[in-house]
């Protein structure tokens, strides 16, 4: 683990869709092992920014790196770019024809070309650890939506990705479910996984997080630590929406 | 009530016409499946978006759907004569049922790929999947269901159109049916024919929605 070694660096990019511009000019670098928490209201671009971090999305200006290469749809090896980077998904989207394991074990098998083997064990090893070993033989219907998204979690971990990215993994979870999600999450924080995670969990943002984004309006507003982002925000902005998830007391009229 | 000679001529027939209806839907689809891929990858929101190639492959897909079947079947008469040798039989008849069932093929097959969650795709995409493993680890095994419905649809459509070349010397139960129903008044074999014909597609259309609802795993059986 080297705290200093750059992983994901992104340098000055800006994306619009058709007059909308939903990323201005950001700049970030991710660290390894480092846990960036991306908050910020509906539409402010989080998922986009994850999105160009990948390669899902290409970004009009700026540059993305991943160590020395540059991610971008349109670049020849992208497909082995993505291979390093881990990406969850709000809806899940486990393949439905295809059991737990089989959703596990496919992209290691085809994309990496890994003995099956070996993929196996360790798809049982991680599934196991998530407490999903009786669903291995399971397909996603079966599942609820806690133990699909542990599942899907899992699909993302066993490529050993560099760098694993969270998009709004929860937002789709009763309560209950969300504790379990995000419980393997913070078991991946304890191994020192590196993690940009978009999320409106306030209170497990203030725990996982090194550093908390906040993003509005295509801008990074603030980028400081969870203590002090969620204790004394330096902005306006951020006051206003930290305000959004408290509620104060109802005085019922006499 | 028949003898055997009209009892041999109605095997034969049923013989015809399950050839036709099989070979036809064979090629169509070795035609008419990557057909439906590549509509499906250049489509607007699809792995590889071409305005161009899709406009080209729509368009040829809407104009040879656009021709009834037995005004293709008599204008492609030249071109069986070159690809089998004669215009007339049944191995002649799966020229045009090829040509005419190819476009439709594509169509449904770029329907049953169109049908592949767009987030499932992307999951693949994220992690390193390429183009072909798209194809064929995803889509394929996502829309398997929909396009095996499909496959069964389209087999009962040739079924028909097999029966239809008939009227033009096609061979099979359809010609039966025409020369002797028809032309010669003979309902009873008529009646036969259609009843044969009847059986054939119960048992093409039971078979395919048993096997279709094997291969779902989406729903509890």
């Amino acid at each position: 683990m080297n705290r200093e070694k750059e992983v994901l660096k992104i340098e000055h990019i800006s994306k619009g869709f058709d007059q909308l511009n939903v990323l201005d000019d950001i700049s970030l670098t991710v660290h390894e092992g480092e846990i960036i928490v991306i908050v910020g209201p509906s539409g402010c671009g989080k998922s986009t920014l994850l999105r160009c971090l990948n390669g899902l999305e290409a970004v009009d200006d700026g540059h993305v790196y991943l160590g020395e290469e540059t991610v971008n749809p349109s670049v020849k090896n992208i497909t082995r770019i993505r291979e390093r980077i881990g990406m969850v998904f709000q809806s899940y989207d486990l393949f439905p024809h295809k059991t737990i394991l089989e959703n596990v074990t496919l992209a290691p098998m085809k994309v990496q070309k890994r003995k099956r083997a070996e993929v196996n064990e360790e798809a049982k090893k991680l599934l196991e650890r998530v407490g999903l070993s009786a669903k291995m033989s399971q397909y996603p219907r079966q599942l609820s939506g806690g133990q699909k998204q542990r599942a899907a979690i899992v699909r993302a971990l066993i490529m050993h990705p560099e760098v694993l990215l969270f998009d709004e993994v929860t937002a789709a979870l009763d309560p209950e479910m969300v504790r379990e999600v995000l419980d393997v999450m913070l078991d991946l924080a304890r191994q020192n996984r590196t993690m940009l995670i978009v999320t409106h969990e306030m209170a497990f943002a203030r725990a996982i997080a090194d550093r908390v984004i906040f993003l509005d309006g295509g801008h990074i507003v603030e980028d400081s630590d969870p203590g002090e982002f969620f204790t004394l925000p330096k902005t306006d902005r951020a006051r206003k929406f930290l305000n959004t998830f408290t509620f104060d007391t109802v005085n019922k009229e006499i | 009530m028949f003898d055997p000679k009209v009892a041999e001529m109605l095997l034969i027939g049923t013989k015809d016409t399950l050839y036709m209806t099989l070979v036809s839907t064979l090629f169509g689809y070795l035609l008419g499946l990557p057909f439906g891929v590549i509509l499906n990858l250049t489509r607007k929101n699809g792995l590889h978006p071409n305005k161009i190639v899709y406009g080209i492959g729509d368009f040829i897909c809407n104009i040879v759907r656009s021709i009834p079947f037995l005004i293709l079947l008599i204008l492609l008469i030249p071109f069986t004569r070159f690809i089998v040798g004669k215009s007339y039989g049944s191995t002649a008849t799966i020229v045009p049922l090829v040509v005419c069932s190819a476009p439709y093929i594509a169509r449904i097959v770029e329907s049953s790929l169109n049908e592949v969650d767009e987030g499932v795709v992307e999951a693949a995409k994220a992690m390193g999947a390429s183009t072909l493993q798209i194809i064929f680890k995803v889509l394929f095994v996502e829309a398997r269901v929909s396009l095996f419905t499909g496959a069964v649809i389209t087999t009962g459509l040739l079924l028909g159109y097999s029966a239809m070349s008939g009227t033009v010397g096609g061979g099979g139960l359809g010609d039966i049916a025409v020369r002797y129903g028809y032309y010669r008044w003979q309902a009873d074999i008529m009646v036969v024919t259609v009843l044969l014909l009847i059986v054939i597609f119960q048992v093409i259309q039971n078979l395919g929605m048993y096997f279709s609802g094997r291969l779902d795993h989406r729903k509890k059986r």
